[in-house]
Protein backbone atom coordinates (compact mmCIF):
# COMPACT_ATOMS: atom_id res chain seq x y z
CA UNK A 1 0.00 0.00 0.00
CA UNK A 2 2.57 1.97 0.77
CA UNK A 3 4.30 1.69 -1.97
CA UNK A 4 1.57 2.32 -3.90
CA UNK A 5 2.11 6.01 -3.03
CA UNK A 6 5.50 6.06 -4.20
CA UNK A 7 4.92 8.67 -6.39
CA UNK A 8 3.63 11.33 -3.71
CA UNK A 9 7.47 12.09 -2.99
CA UNK A 10 7.97 11.08 0.74
CA UNK A 11 11.73 11.94 -0.03
CA UNK A 12 14.21 10.21 -2.03
CA UNK A 13 12.74 12.39 -5.31
CA UNK A 14 10.61 11.08 -8.27
CA UNK A 15 13.17 9.18 -10.03
CA UNK A 16 13.72 7.09 -7.07
CA UNK A 17 9.87 7.40 -6.70
CA UNK A 18 9.82 5.81 -10.59
CA UNK A 19 12.25 3.63 -9.78
CA UNK A 20 10.16 2.42 -6.57
CA UNK A 21 7.18 2.07 -8.41
CA UNK A 22 8.89 0.01 -11.56
CA UNK A 23 10.42 -2.22 -9.14
CA UNK A 24 7.00 -3.35 -7.22
CA UNK A 25 5.50 -3.40 -10.70
CA UNK A 26 8.56 -5.77 -11.58
CA UNK A 27 7.88 -7.87 -8.41
CA UNK A 28 3.68 -7.77 -8.77
CA UNK A 29 4.72 -10.02 -12.11
CA UNK A 30 4.99 -12.66 -10.29
CA UNK A 31 1.39 -12.74 -9.17
CA UNK A 32 0.34 -14.10 -12.79
CA UNK A 33 -2.83 -15.44 -11.40
CA UNK A 34 -4.55 -11.80 -11.00
CA UNK A 35 -2.71 -10.14 -13.76
CA UNK A 36 -3.35 -12.40 -16.42
CA UNK A 37 -6.89 -12.59 -16.50
CA UNK A 38 -7.31 -8.61 -17.75
CA UNK A 39 -4.48 -8.52 -20.25
CA UNK A 40 -6.12 -9.28 -23.53
CA UNK A 41 -8.76 -6.89 -22.26
CA UNK A 42 -6.05 -3.91 -21.76
CA UNK A 43 -4.46 -5.08 -24.87
CA UNK A 44 -8.05 -3.95 -26.69
CA UNK A 45 -8.57 -1.03 -24.91
CA UNK A 46 -5.36 0.80 -24.83
CA UNK A 47 -3.83 -0.89 -27.85
CA UNK A 48 -6.59 -2.02 -30.48
CA UNK A 49 -8.80 1.31 -29.94
CA UNK A 50 -5.69 3.47 -30.33
CA UNK A 51 -5.14 2.83 -33.59
CA UNK A 52 -7.65 4.99 -35.49
CA UNK A 53 -5.55 8.05 -33.71
CA UNK A 54 -2.49 6.55 -34.92
CA UNK A 55 -3.35 6.31 -38.21
CA UNK A 56 -4.65 9.76 -38.49
CA UNK A 57 -1.84 10.98 -37.44
CA UNK A 58 0.03 8.67 -39.74
CA UNK A 59 -1.31 9.69 -43.21
CA UNK A 60 -1.04 13.29 -42.81
CA UNK A 61 2.81 12.75 -41.52
CA UNK A 62 3.48 10.69 -44.88
CA UNK A 63 2.02 13.75 -46.50
CA UNK A 64 3.44 16.62 -45.45
CA UNK A 65 6.91 14.27 -45.55
CA UNK A 66 6.97 13.81 -49.08
CA UNK A 67 6.12 17.49 -49.73
CA UNK A 68 8.85 18.57 -47.75
CA UNK A 69 11.53 16.35 -48.97
CA UNK A 70 10.49 17.12 -52.80
CA UNK A 71 10.37 20.61 -51.96
CA UNK A 72 14.37 20.19 -50.22
CA UNK A 73 15.74 17.95 -52.70
CA UNK A 74 14.26 19.63 -56.30
CA UNK A 75 17.24 21.04 -58.25
CA UNK A 76 19.90 19.54 -55.72
CA UNK A 77 19.53 15.45 -55.42
CA UNK A 78 17.43 12.95 -57.95
CA UNK A 79 13.88 13.36 -56.53
CA UNK A 80 13.15 9.34 -56.43
CA UNK A 81 15.44 9.97 -52.93
CA UNK A 82 12.04 11.63 -51.47
CA UNK A 83 11.01 7.19 -50.76
CA UNK A 84 14.28 6.89 -49.35
CA UNK A 85 13.61 9.82 -46.92
CA UNK A 86 9.95 9.01 -46.34
CA UNK A 87 10.60 5.20 -45.62
CA UNK A 88 14.01 6.91 -43.28
CA UNK A 89 12.03 9.15 -41.18
CA UNK A 90 8.68 7.19 -40.64
CA UNK A 91 9.93 4.17 -39.52
CA UNK A 92 13.09 5.42 -37.34
CA UNK A 93 11.73 8.21 -35.95
CA UNK A 94 7.96 9.95 -36.81
CA UNK A 95 5.70 7.00 -36.28
CA UNK A 96 7.21 5.54 -33.09
CA UNK A 97 7.66 9.03 -31.93
CA UNK A 98 4.20 10.90 -32.90
CA UNK A 99 2.07 7.87 -32.23
CA UNK A 100 3.84 7.87 -28.57
CA UNK A 101 3.19 11.76 -28.20
CA UNK A 102 -0.44 11.07 -28.94
CA UNK A 103 -0.55 7.65 -26.55
CA UNK A 104 0.93 9.32 -23.80
CA UNK A 105 -1.94 11.70 -24.46
CA UNK A 106 -4.71 8.79 -24.81
CA UNK A 107 -3.59 6.45 -22.82
CA UNK A 108 -1.44 8.07 -20.29
CA UNK A 109 -4.07 9.91 -19.12
CA UNK A 110 -7.20 7.32 -19.60
CA UNK A 111 -4.94 5.56 -16.84
CA UNK A 112 -4.00 8.28 -14.45
CA UNK A 113 -8.22 9.06 -14.20
CA UNK A 114 -9.07 5.98 -13.91
CA UNK A 115 -6.64 4.41 -11.64
CA UNK A 116 -6.64 8.22 -9.60
CA UNK A 117 -10.51 7.75 -9.68
CA UNK A 118 -10.30 4.37 -7.90
CA UNK A 119 -7.72 5.95 -5.41
CA UNK A 120 -9.95 8.56 -4.19
CA UNK A 121 -12.94 6.71 -3.92
CA UNK A 122 -11.37 4.10 -1.79
CA UNK A 123 -11.33 1.53 -4.22
CA UNK A 124 -7.63 0.87 -4.74
CA UNK A 125 -7.95 0.30 -0.73
CA UNK A 126 -11.16 -1.95 -1.62
CA UNK A 127 -9.37 -4.25 -3.28
CA UNK A 128 -6.53 -4.43 -0.77
CA UNK A 129 -8.87 -5.16 1.53
CA UNK A 130 -10.58 -8.05 -0.50
CA UNK A 131 -6.21 -9.69 -0.45
CA UNK A 132 -5.07 -8.51 -4.01
CA UNK A 133 -2.11 -6.87 -4.77
CA UNK A 134 -3.30 -3.56 -6.29
CA UNK A 135 -0.35 -3.30 -8.57
CA UNK A 136 -0.32 -6.65 -9.86
CA UNK A 137 -4.63 -6.45 -10.24
CA UNK A 138 -4.42 -2.81 -11.94
CA UNK A 139 -0.49 -1.72 -13.11
CA UNK A 140 0.91 -4.64 -14.46
CA UNK A 141 -1.97 -5.60 -17.11
CA UNK A 142 -1.58 -1.99 -18.07
CA UNK A 143 2.31 -1.58 -18.42
CA UNK A 144 2.11 -4.80 -19.78
CA UNK A 145 -0.31 -4.52 -22.38
CA UNK A 146 0.78 -1.00 -23.56
CA UNK A 147 4.80 -2.50 -23.92
CA UNK A 148 3.39 -5.59 -26.13
CA UNK A 149 0.69 -3.02 -27.75
CA UNK A 150 2.53 0.13 -28.85
CA UNK A 151 4.81 -1.68 -31.27
CA UNK A 152 1.53 -2.84 -33.13
CA UNK A 153 0.36 0.43 -33.51
CA UNK A 154 2.92 2.25 -34.04
CA UNK A 155 4.12 -0.70 -37.00
CA UNK A 156 0.30 0.05 -38.31
CA UNK A 157 1.65 3.85 -38.49
CA UNK A 158 4.68 3.02 -40.06
CA UNK A 159 2.74 1.70 -43.17
CA UNK A 160 0.37 3.98 -43.26
CA UNK A 161 2.91 6.50 -43.58
CA UNK A 162 4.79 5.16 -45.83
CA UNK A 163 1.77 4.92 -48.18
CA UNK A 164 0.16 8.46 -47.80
CA UNK A 165 3.60 9.75 -48.63
CA UNK A 166 3.49 7.05 -51.31
CA UNK A 167 0.42 8.33 -52.50
CA UNK A 168 1.23 11.86 -51.98
CA UNK A 169 4.48 11.61 -54.23
CA UNK A 170 2.57 9.98 -57.02
CA UNK A 171 -0.69 12.24 -57.16
CA UNK A 172 0.80 16.06 -55.98
CA UNK A 173 4.65 15.48 -57.07
CA UNK A 174 5.77 14.33 -60.45
CA UNK A 175 7.13 10.81 -59.24
CA UNK A 176 6.10 7.67 -60.30
CA UNK A 177 5.26 4.57 -58.15
CA UNK A 178 8.24 2.90 -59.29
CA UNK A 179 10.71 6.27 -58.22
CA UNK A 180 9.01 6.15 -55.02
CA UNK A 181 9.73 2.35 -54.34
CA UNK A 182 13.26 2.67 -55.75
CA UNK A 183 14.19 5.32 -53.04
CA UNK A 184 12.26 3.83 -50.78
CA UNK A 185 14.52 0.46 -51.13
CA UNK A 186 17.19 2.14 -51.39
CA UNK A 187 18.68 2.83 -48.22
CA UNK A 188 16.00 0.35 -46.43
CA UNK A 189 17.19 -1.86 -43.87
CA UNK A 190 15.34 -4.05 -41.56
CA UNK A 191 17.03 -2.37 -38.33
CA UNK A 192 14.86 0.76 -39.49
CA UNK A 193 11.68 -1.03 -38.49
CA UNK A 194 13.13 -2.96 -35.17
CA UNK A 195 14.98 -0.19 -34.16
CA UNK A 196 11.22 2.17 -34.19
CA UNK A 197 9.16 -0.81 -32.53
CA UNK A 198 11.73 -1.63 -29.92
CA UNK A 199 11.78 2.13 -29.24
CA UNK A 200 7.74 2.46 -29.38
CA UNK A 201 7.90 -0.32 -26.55
CA UNK A 202 9.89 1.49 -24.39
CA UNK A 203 7.52 4.03 -25.07
CA UNK A 204 4.71 2.50 -23.96
CA UNK A 205 6.33 1.01 -20.85
CA UNK A 206 6.87 4.41 -19.71
CA UNK A 207 3.66 5.99 -20.31
CA UNK A 208 1.17 3.56 -18.79
CA UNK A 209 4.25 3.19 -15.74
CA UNK A 210 3.47 6.96 -15.58
CA UNK A 211 0.33 7.09 -15.61
CA UNK A 212 -0.52 4.30 -13.13
CA UNK A 213 2.09 5.41 -10.76
CA UNK A 214 0.39 9.55 -11.21
CA UNK A 215 -2.86 7.86 -10.81
CA UNK A 216 -2.68 5.72 -7.54
CA UNK A 217 -0.74 8.47 -5.70
CA UNK A 218 -3.77 11.50 -7.06
CA UNK A 219 -5.24 12.29 -4.04
CA UNK A 220 -7.62 15.53 -3.46
CA UNK A 221 -11.14 14.61 -4.99
CA UNK A 222 -11.65 15.61 -8.96
CA UNK A 223 -9.11 18.32 -8.65
CA UNK A 224 -6.40 15.84 -7.63
CA UNK A 225 -7.33 13.11 -10.26
CA UNK A 226 -7.13 15.86 -13.28
CA UNK A 227 -4.17 17.09 -11.55
CA UNK A 228 -2.62 13.62 -11.96
CA UNK A 229 -3.70 12.83 -15.11
CA UNK A 230 -2.19 16.22 -16.55
CA UNK A 231 1.30 15.23 -14.93
CA UNK A 232 0.58 11.39 -16.80
CA UNK A 233 0.42 13.41 -20.15
CA UNK A 234 3.53 15.68 -19.20
CA UNK A 235 5.58 13.03 -17.79
CA UNK A 236 4.90 10.48 -20.33
CA UNK A 237 6.14 13.19 -23.14
CA UNK A 238 9.33 14.08 -21.82
CA UNK A 239 9.72 10.24 -21.07
CA UNK A 240 9.42 9.06 -24.77
CA UNK A 241 11.67 12.22 -25.89
CA UNK A 242 14.59 11.06 -23.52
CA UNK A 243 14.10 7.46 -24.15
CA UNK A 244 14.24 8.32 -27.81
CA UNK A 245 17.65 10.44 -27.57
CA UNK A 246 18.75 7.25 -25.87
CA UNK A 247 18.27 4.64 -28.10
CA UNK A 248 19.86 6.91 -30.67
CA UNK A 249 22.72 6.82 -28.77
CA UNK A 250 22.86 3.72 -28.11
CA UNK A 251 21.62 1.83 -31.35
CA UNK A 252 22.89 4.29 -34.00
CA UNK B 1 -9.23 -10.50 19.46
CA UNK B 2 -8.10 -7.27 18.12
CA UNK B 3 -5.84 -5.32 20.13
CA UNK B 4 -4.24 -1.88 19.81
CA UNK B 5 -0.93 -1.30 22.15
CA UNK B 6 -0.11 2.70 22.04
CA UNK B 7 -0.25 3.20 18.24
CA UNK B 8 0.75 6.53 17.10
CA UNK B 9 0.05 7.75 13.78
CA UNK B 10 0.90 11.34 12.00
CA UNK B 11 0.56 12.72 8.40
CA UNK B 12 3.58 14.79 8.24
CA UNK B 13 2.96 17.13 10.76
CA UNK B 14 -0.62 16.38 12.15
CA UNK B 15 -0.65 13.70 14.51
CA UNK B 16 -3.89 11.87 14.27
CA UNK B 17 -3.43 8.96 16.68
CA UNK B 18 -1.30 10.04 20.17
CA UNK B 19 -1.05 6.07 21.85
CA UNK B 20 -4.26 4.49 21.37
CA UNK B 21 -4.68 1.09 23.10
CA UNK B 22 -8.07 -0.84 23.27
CA UNK B 23 -9.30 -4.58 23.16
CA UNK B 24 -12.03 -5.62 21.14
CA UNK B 25 -13.46 -8.41 22.20
CA UNK B 26 -14.81 -11.32 19.80
CA UNK B 27 -18.68 -12.29 19.33
CA UNK B 28 -19.60 -8.12 19.80
CA UNK B 29 -19.32 -4.83 18.26
CA UNK B 30 -17.32 -2.74 19.68
CA UNK B 31 -18.48 0.92 18.21
CA UNK B 32 -15.93 3.81 18.39
CA UNK B 33 -17.33 7.39 18.23
CA UNK B 34 -15.44 10.80 18.34
CA UNK B 35 -15.67 13.83 15.95
CA UNK B 36 -15.10 14.02 12.35
CA UNK B 37 -11.58 14.34 11.80
CA UNK B 38 -10.41 12.40 15.19
CA UNK B 39 -9.00 9.53 13.41
CA UNK B 40 -11.52 6.75 13.57
CA UNK B 41 -10.95 5.26 10.25
CA UNK B 42 -7.53 5.61 10.53
CA UNK B 43 -7.75 3.62 13.27
CA UNK B 44 -9.75 0.75 10.91
CA UNK B 45 -7.17 1.06 8.25
CA UNK B 46 -3.86 0.36 11.05
CA UNK B 47 -6.28 -2.98 11.67
CA UNK B 48 -6.89 -3.73 7.61
CA UNK B 49 -3.08 -3.16 7.22
CA UNK B 50 -3.81 -0.12 4.90
CA UNK B 51 -1.49 1.93 7.26
CA UNK B 52 1.50 1.03 9.18
CA UNK B 53 0.93 2.73 12.53
CA UNK B 54 4.23 5.18 13.52
CA UNK B 55 4.54 3.59 16.96
CA UNK B 56 2.78 1.06 19.08
CA UNK B 57 1.53 -2.33 17.87
CA UNK B 58 -1.63 -3.32 15.98
CA UNK B 59 -2.58 -7.22 16.81
CA UNK B 60 -5.34 -9.57 15.02
CA UNK B 61 -5.28 -12.76 16.84
CA UNK B 62 -1.42 -12.21 18.65
CA UNK B 63 0.06 -11.22 14.80
CA UNK B 64 1.15 -7.73 14.68
CA UNK B 65 0.23 -6.48 11.78
CA UNK B 66 2.68 -4.62 10.29
CA UNK B 67 5.02 -7.46 11.09
CA UNK B 68 3.54 -9.59 8.60
CA UNK B 69 4.87 -10.29 5.28
CA UNK B 70 2.89 -9.84 2.00
CA UNK B 71 1.33 -13.61 2.54
CA UNK B 72 0.68 -12.81 5.67
CA UNK B 73 -1.14 -9.61 5.12
CA UNK B 74 -3.14 -11.72 2.39
CA UNK B 75 -3.82 -14.05 5.04
CA UNK B 76 -5.13 -11.65 7.41
CA UNK B 77 -7.32 -9.49 5.03
CA UNK B 78 -8.50 -12.88 4.63
CA UNK B 79 -10.32 -12.98 7.91
CA UNK B 80 -11.25 -9.47 8.20
CA UNK B 81 -14.22 -8.08 5.97
CA UNK B 82 -14.32 -4.05 5.83
CA UNK B 83 -17.10 -1.80 4.52
CA UNK B 84 -16.31 1.09 3.30
CA UNK B 85 -18.01 4.77 3.95
CA UNK B 86 -18.96 5.52 0.23
CA UNK B 87 -18.98 1.26 0.04
CA UNK B 88 -15.87 1.67 -2.78
CA UNK B 89 -18.12 -0.45 -5.17
CA UNK B 90 -16.05 -1.38 -8.28
CA UNK B 91 -17.79 1.10 -10.67
CA UNK B 92 -17.38 -0.79 -14.05
CA UNK B 93 -18.46 -4.38 -12.39
CA UNK B 94 -21.73 -5.73 -11.53
CA UNK B 95 -23.18 -6.08 -7.88
CA UNK B 96 -22.15 -9.63 -8.43
CA UNK B 97 -19.23 -9.42 -9.75
CA UNK B 98 -18.18 -7.32 -7.07
CA UNK B 99 -19.23 -9.82 -4.30
CA UNK B 100 -16.80 -12.45 -6.63
CA UNK B 101 -14.26 -10.13 -6.68
CA UNK B 102 -13.53 -11.96 -2.95
CA UNK B 103 -14.62 -14.91 -3.51
CA UNK B 104 -12.53 -15.68 -6.09
CA UNK B 105 -9.71 -14.63 -4.22
CA UNK B 106 -10.43 -17.33 -1.62
CA UNK B 107 -10.90 -19.90 -4.25
CA UNK B 108 -15.10 -19.89 -4.30
CA UNK B 109 -15.59 -20.35 -7.26
CA UNK B 110 -18.69 -21.90 -9.51
CA UNK B 111 -22.02 -22.89 -7.48
CA UNK B 112 -20.52 -22.48 -4.68
CA UNK B 113 -19.90 -18.91 -5.58
CA UNK B 114 -23.54 -18.04 -6.34
CA UNK B 115 -24.91 -19.79 -3.60
CA UNK B 116 -22.56 -17.46 -1.05
CA UNK B 117 -23.65 -14.49 -3.43
CA UNK B 118 -27.31 -14.83 -3.12
CA UNK B 119 -27.28 -15.91 0.44
CA UNK B 120 -25.18 -12.32 1.23
CA UNK B 121 -27.52 -10.40 -1.65
CA UNK B 122 -30.61 -11.73 0.62
CA UNK B 123 -29.24 -11.23 4.14
CA UNK B 124 -28.81 -7.44 3.15
CA UNK B 125 -32.55 -7.70 1.65
CA UNK B 126 -31.25 -7.18 -1.77
CA UNK B 127 -32.14 -10.14 -3.57
CA UNK B 128 -32.14 -9.90 -7.45
CA UNK B 129 -29.95 -6.99 -7.95
CA UNK B 130 -26.96 -8.88 -8.73
CA UNK B 131 -27.09 -7.94 -12.32
CA UNK B 132 -27.32 -3.99 -11.50
CA UNK B 133 -24.09 -1.80 -11.66
CA UNK B 134 -23.42 0.57 -8.59
CA UNK B 135 -24.41 3.63 -10.48
CA UNK B 136 -28.16 2.19 -10.79
CA UNK B 137 -28.51 1.54 -7.07
CA UNK B 138 -29.36 4.09 -4.31
CA UNK B 139 -26.48 4.89 -1.52
CA UNK B 140 -28.57 3.03 0.82
CA UNK B 141 -28.55 0.18 -1.50
CA UNK B 142 -24.69 0.75 -2.30
CA UNK B 143 -23.87 0.10 1.13
CA UNK B 144 -25.62 -3.03 1.88
CA UNK B 145 -24.06 -3.90 -0.91
CA UNK B 146 -20.83 -3.23 0.21
CA UNK B 147 -22.06 -4.90 3.75
CA UNK B 148 -22.85 -8.19 1.45
CA UNK B 149 -19.27 -8.15 -0.16
CA UNK B 150 -17.85 -8.27 3.59
CA UNK B 151 -20.30 -10.81 4.35
CA UNK B 152 -19.74 -13.12 1.41
CA UNK B 153 -16.50 -14.02 2.76
CA UNK B 154 -17.23 -14.95 5.93
CA UNK B 155 -14.99 -13.08 7.87
CA UNK B 156 -13.95 -13.36 11.61
CA UNK B 157 -14.09 -9.49 11.52
CA UNK B 158 -15.92 -7.10 9.95
CA UNK B 159 -15.34 -3.20 10.13
CA UNK B 160 -17.35 -0.65 9.39
CA UNK B 161 -17.03 2.83 8.75
CA UNK B 162 -19.23 5.42 9.00
CA UNK B 163 -22.18 3.19 7.71
CA UNK B 164 -24.68 5.40 8.36
CA UNK B 165 -23.39 8.40 7.25
CA UNK B 166 -25.84 10.20 4.60
CA UNK B 167 -28.31 8.04 5.16
CA UNK B 168 -32.36 8.54 5.98
CA UNK B 169 -33.64 7.62 9.27
CA UNK B 170 -35.51 4.60 7.95
CA UNK B 171 -31.94 3.43 6.22
CA UNK B 172 -30.15 3.84 8.95
CA UNK B 173 -32.37 1.71 11.26
CA UNK B 174 -32.23 -0.91 8.30
CA UNK B 175 -28.30 -0.78 8.40
CA UNK B 176 -27.73 -1.23 12.27
CA UNK B 177 -30.16 -4.05 11.99
CA UNK B 178 -27.81 -5.56 9.85
CA UNK B 179 -24.91 -4.72 12.00
CA UNK B 180 -26.55 -6.37 15.05
CA UNK B 181 -27.61 -9.68 12.49
CA UNK B 182 -24.12 -10.03 11.07
CA UNK B 183 -22.75 -9.99 15.26
CA UNK B 184 -25.59 -12.35 15.76
CA UNK B 185 -23.99 -14.38 13.38
CA UNK B 186 -20.85 -14.79 14.93
CA UNK B 187 -19.32 -11.96 12.70
CA UNK B 188 -17.03 -9.19 15.39
CA UNK B 189 -18.01 -5.89 14.49
CA UNK B 190 -15.97 -3.24 14.64
CA UNK B 191 -18.18 0.01 14.13
CA UNK B 192 -16.59 3.53 13.67
CA UNK B 193 -19.49 6.53 13.83
CA UNK B 194 -20.44 9.66 14.79
CA UNK B 195 -24.11 8.73 15.03
CA UNK B 196 -24.81 7.73 18.63
CA UNK B 197 -28.16 6.60 17.94
CA UNK B 198 -27.19 3.97 15.71
CA UNK B 199 -23.95 3.48 18.23
CA UNK B 200 -26.45 2.87 20.54
CA UNK B 201 -28.74 0.57 18.88
CA UNK B 202 -25.65 -1.61 17.37
CA UNK B 203 -22.92 -1.77 19.72
CA UNK B 204 -22.22 -3.90 22.95
CA UNK B 205 -19.38 -2.20 23.85
CA UNK B 206 -18.10 1.81 22.93
CA UNK B 207 -15.14 3.82 23.34
CA UNK B 208 -14.83 7.42 22.64
CA UNK B 209 -11.55 8.46 20.55
CA UNK B 210 -10.40 12.07 21.98
CA UNK B 211 -7.44 13.93 20.56
CA UNK B 212 -5.92 10.68 19.29
CA UNK B 213 -5.95 8.63 22.33
CA UNK B 214 -9.26 6.42 23.99
CA UNK B 215 -11.07 8.92 26.29
CA UNK B 216 -12.88 6.00 27.79
CA UNK B 217 -14.09 2.44 26.93
CA UNK B 218 -16.62 0.66 28.37
CA UNK B 219 -20.30 -1.16 27.47
CA UNK B 220 -22.54 1.19 26.26
CA UNK B 221 -24.54 1.96 29.49
CA UNK B 222 -20.77 2.83 31.41
CA UNK B 223 -20.50 5.09 28.57
CA UNK B 224 -23.98 6.55 28.67
CA UNK B 225 -23.75 6.92 32.27
CA UNK B 226 -20.23 8.74 32.42
CA UNK B 227 -19.30 11.77 34.37
CA UNK B 228 -16.44 12.67 32.27
CA UNK B 229 -17.50 15.76 30.95
CA UNK B 230 -16.32 15.43 26.69
CA UNK B 231 -17.70 12.13 26.81
CA UNK B 232 -21.13 13.33 28.13
CA UNK B 233 -21.15 16.50 26.35
CA UNK B 234 -20.38 14.16 22.87
CA UNK B 235 -23.02 11.83 23.73
CA UNK B 236 -25.60 14.30 24.66
CA UNK B 237 -24.34 16.29 21.60
CA UNK B 238 -23.36 19.30 23.32
CA UNK B 239 -20.84 21.69 22.04
CA UNK B 240 -17.57 20.46 23.55
CA UNK B 241 -14.67 21.95 24.71
CA UNK B 242 -13.07 21.81 21.39
CA UNK B 243 -16.26 23.88 19.79
CA UNK B 244 -16.62 26.32 22.59
CA UNK B 245 -12.65 27.48 22.29
CA UNK B 246 -12.82 27.49 18.47
CA UNK B 247 -16.08 29.70 18.95
CA UNK B 248 -14.46 32.09 21.83
CA UNK B 249 -11.63 32.45 19.68
CA UNK B 250 -13.65 33.54 16.57
CA UNK B 251 -15.14 35.83 18.65
CA UNK B 252 -12.14 37.42 19.64
CA UNK B 253 -10.83 37.38 16.12
CA UNK B 254 -14.66 39.74 14.91
CA UNK B 255 -14.10 41.65 18.07
CA UNK B 256 -10.24 42.45 17.06
CA UNK B 257 -10.90 43.17 13.32
CA UNK B 258 -13.96 45.44 14.21
CA UNK B 259 -12.03 47.46 16.57
CA UNK B 260 -9.25 47.93 14.07
CA UNK B 261 -11.65 49.02 11.50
Amino acid sequence: MQELALARGAGGGFVAGVGRGALTALRALGDVRTWAPHLAQQMRRLGVDSVPIAIFIAVFTGIVLALLSNYIFTGAVPLYLVGALVGKTVTMELAPVLTGMALAGRVGANIAAELGTMRVTEQVDALETLAYDANAYLVVPRVLAATLMFPVVTAFAMAIGICSGWVAAIGILDLTALQFKKGLLLFYEFKDIWFGLLKSASFGFAVALMGSLQGLASGGGAQGVGAAATRAVVLGCEAILMLDAFWAVVLL
Amino acid sequence: MIALRDVHKAFGSKRVLDGVSLDVPEGQNTVIIGQSGAGKSVLLKLIVGLFTADAGAVEVDGAEVAALDPAGLVALRGTIGYVFQFAALFDSMTVRENLALGLERKGVTGEAQRARIAEALALVNLPGTEERYPAELSGGMRKRVGIARAIALRPKYILYDEPTSGLDPVTTAVMDELMVKTRDLGHTGVIVTHDMRSAERVGDRMAMLYRGRIRQAGTVAELRASDDPVVHRFIAGLPGEDEAEAAARERAEAAAAGGAA
